[in-house]
């Protein structure tokens, strides 16, 4: 492909980018639009134009396509087009709604991803399955563990060996339409009264076990973590007495909240950045009983097929020049004090992305326990078989 | 002559391998795997670990509340389609103009050249706040909840599944003889008596197939109760889903679906026991 034909081409990479977050914003969500539409396979097709493998910096066998498991809304989807454009690997996005599942599908093999994106209390567990490779750091040159703040990347470190680098952190929290409901909503206390009256029929909670029963613990005054029996029998309690009145039980909530269905949602912090840019009615709140502190990493699959498109893309990713896009279009706070330079300040003093100090005292990071304790796994199904 | 059939044995074995070897690979030794992980334990990081327990079969009333909105909402589910499905298969079969007849029917399978998920996220907004509601709030009628109702389940499966129902009706009443119903009415019978002492007796064939068709997929349905009920109205094909992806608990997912797979076999008897009665005692009236 020529210059002269890349520039006049009916539809450039960053049209196309830009005409996949209107369809975002728009009626249909991404998650669906990119497993649906097959707009991994159209990418592929852009891939095998051929003269694209002049970049010194990929000139290993990368193949022509890759595929990395991830969660709804994460990702700037012009980065993978740019990555795409580099290297010449077309990269498929999976989308996923809890770690579960996502250990799940590495449990059962066969899942052709070459990266994915683990949350911090799952990668212990990962590693002592023997589903994770160590990360061969030579591979990741743009990555600097000197710019990483410890208190996120410490989770990915196991027996001294680094498995995983983080992506971002975040919180979970509570996003609250507050042109609809005028009840105050500060605490997970809060949320789970308010779902019952004023939002009744209008509240959503994830379909995933750490956060939903997290915050119910949390609610009635007991740890993020709880598996002791009597604590989430407690919370089983209050989840059941809860669900006739909820709208739905969904981690994919940005739609029902932007077209109003939903007035109430838990919320990740990117998540609650991208609906309050969009709809400052939409107010994102940590509970000030508690709740979750989490970071976001990326590993590589022991089964990958394509481990070499993995670490490019991982390194590529870890560009803080490629990186502070990410950030900007998905709203998560960074990690890294080089990315944190690079952001603009309207983004840096966003405080819902960046909260004070005091606000994150009171939240608990998720523990491994919880992701394979099987009261928890069985509360959940009940909850949701009810 | 021994040679003949022997040859003609060897041909028949040949024709029948395929089909055969398909179905011990893809049906039976998986359903065999079933059975044993069904009998075994969870794993302490989830999965199957060997055990001979039926602590799994003890544990399916807690699964009571999915497997009764699947017995209910598939029959009734059904029921809904053939209401629908009769009207527009007897009007494509007999009422319709010969020469659209095969674009007609052929607009009944259109809908199947896209996805049912998109077409049932169609429904999502359709059913959403900004959807009927909207439209319904600026006639005065304010605040009616559709998405995430059993409701909006029922109009979800009545619309994914109408052409399959449409289908086999369809074709029973292309076959009937125009004879009978000229007959019926020179001895003086009411179109409405001969439609309920002719037309529908003869298309009973298509009718059971459609219901049988439509309720056995029903049994696992996962997709439409996952996005139009808002994980709320829940299936034995949700409590699946969750009990192998989410919990990853596979001793018990597979006790519920051996359980399922029972409770369809149940179900089919029944139905064709009772289609066979209903056939018999009409093939007797009709002579």
């Amino acid at each position: 492909m020529t210059k002269w034909y890349r520039e006049n081409a009916p539809i450039t990479a960053d049209k196309l980018a830009d005409e996949l977050m209107r369809l975002k914003r728009g009626s249909v969500t991404r998650r669906h639009f990119l497993g649906v539409t097959g707009l991994g396979l159209a990418a592929a097709v852009f891939a095998r134009q051929p003269g694209l493998f002049n970049s010194a910096a990929f000139a290993g066998d990368l193949g022509t396509q890759m595929s990395i498991a991830t969660w709804p809304n994460y990702h700037d989807p012009a980065t993978f087009e740019a990555f795409t454009a580099a290297t010449g690997v077309a990269v498929e996005v999976n989308v996923f709604g809890s770690n579960e599942e996502m250990l799940a599908k590495l449990q059962a093999g066969g899942t052709g991803w070459d990266l994915f994106v683990p949350t911090n209390y799952t990668i212990s567990t990962y590693v002592k399955l023997g589903l994770i490779d160590e990360l061969d750091m030579s591979k990741l040159p743009n990555y600097d563990a000197s710019t990483e703040n410890p208190r996120f990347t410490n989770e990915g470190i196991v027996d001294g060996k680094t498995y995983a680098v983080p992506k971002n952190w975040g919180t979970t929290g509570i996003a609250v339409n507050s042109s609809k409901i005028k009840a105050p909503v500060t605490s997970w206390k809060e949320f789970f009264d308010v779902a019952m009256t004023e939002a009744d029929g209008r509240a959503m909670v994830h379909d995933y076990q750490l956060t939903t029963i997290g915050n119910a613990l949390v609610s009635l005054g007991y740890s993020f973590n709880s598996v002791k029996p009597d604590e989430l029998a407690k919370a089983e309690e209050l989840l059941i007495k809860v669900k006739p009145h909820l709208y739905a039980i969904n981690s994919d909530y940005q739609p029902s909240m932007r077209a109003t269905d939903a007035w109430m949602t838990m919320c990740w912090t990117n998540d609650g950045a991208q609906l309050n840019r969009d709809m400052p009615e939409i107010q994102f709140v940590l509970g000030k009983d508690g709740g979750e502190i989490w970071s976001d990493f990326y590993a590589i699959p022991k089964s990958a097929a394509n481990k070499a498109a993995g670490y490019a893309l991982l390194n590529y990713l870890m560009t803080p020049e490629n990186a502070v896009k990410e950030h900007i279009a998905n709203g998560a706070p960074t990690t890294d004090s080089r990315v944190l330079k690079l952001l603009p300040p309207e983004v840096t003093s966003n405080k819902i992305v960046y909260p004070d100090e005091a606000a994150l005292t009171p939240l608990e990071f998720g523990a491994a326990v919880t992701l394979t304790d099987p009261g928890r796994a069985e509360l959940m199904a009940r909850f949701k078989s009810a | 002559m021994q040679a003949a059939i022997k040859k003609r044995n060897l041909v028949t074995a040949a024709l029948v391998a395929p089909a055969a070897a398909w179905l011990t690979v893809f049906l039976v030794l998986p359903f065999i795997a079933m059975l044993v992980f069904a009998f075994g334990e969870r794993a302490p990081e989830g999965g199957y670990q060997a055990a001979f327990t039926f602590a799994q079969f003890a544990n399916l009333p807690t699964r009571a509340a999915a497997f009764w909105n699947t017995l209910v909402l598939a029959p009734v589910g059904a029921l809904l389609c053939l209401l629908v499905a009769y009207p527009v298969a007897y009007y494509l079969a007999v009422r319709a103009n010969p020469r659209y007849r095969l674009i007609l029917v052929s607009l009944v399978v259109v809908p199947f050249w896209t996805s049912l998920l998109v077409r049932t996220y169609a429904w999502m907004y359709i059913l959403g706040s900004r959807g009927i509601p909207n439209l319904l709030a600026m006639i005065g009628i304010e605040d009616v909840r559709m998405l995430n109702t059993p409701g909006a389940v029922l109009l979800g499966i009545v619309y994914g599944y109408l052409p399959l129902m449409i289908m086999p009706i369809y074709v029973s009443l292309e076959k009937l003889d125009r004879r009978l119903l000229e007959a019926s009415a020179d001895l003086g019978a009411r179109p409405v008596s001969t439609f309920f002492g002719v037309t529908l007796p003869l298309s009973l064939p298509g009718v059971m197939t459609g219901v049988a068709l439509v309720t056995i997929l029903l049994l696992g349905e996962y997709l439409i109760p996952q996005l139009l009920g808002g994980g709320k109205v829940f299936f034995i094909g949700n409590a699946l889903v969750d009990l192998f992806l989410q919990s990853r608990n596979w001793p018990f997912g597979s006790a519920i679906a051996v359980t399922l797979v029972a409770v369809v076999v149940v179900v089919l008897m029944v139905a064709m026991r009772i289609a066979w009665k209903v056939a018999g005692t009409r093939q007797v009236d009709l002579v």
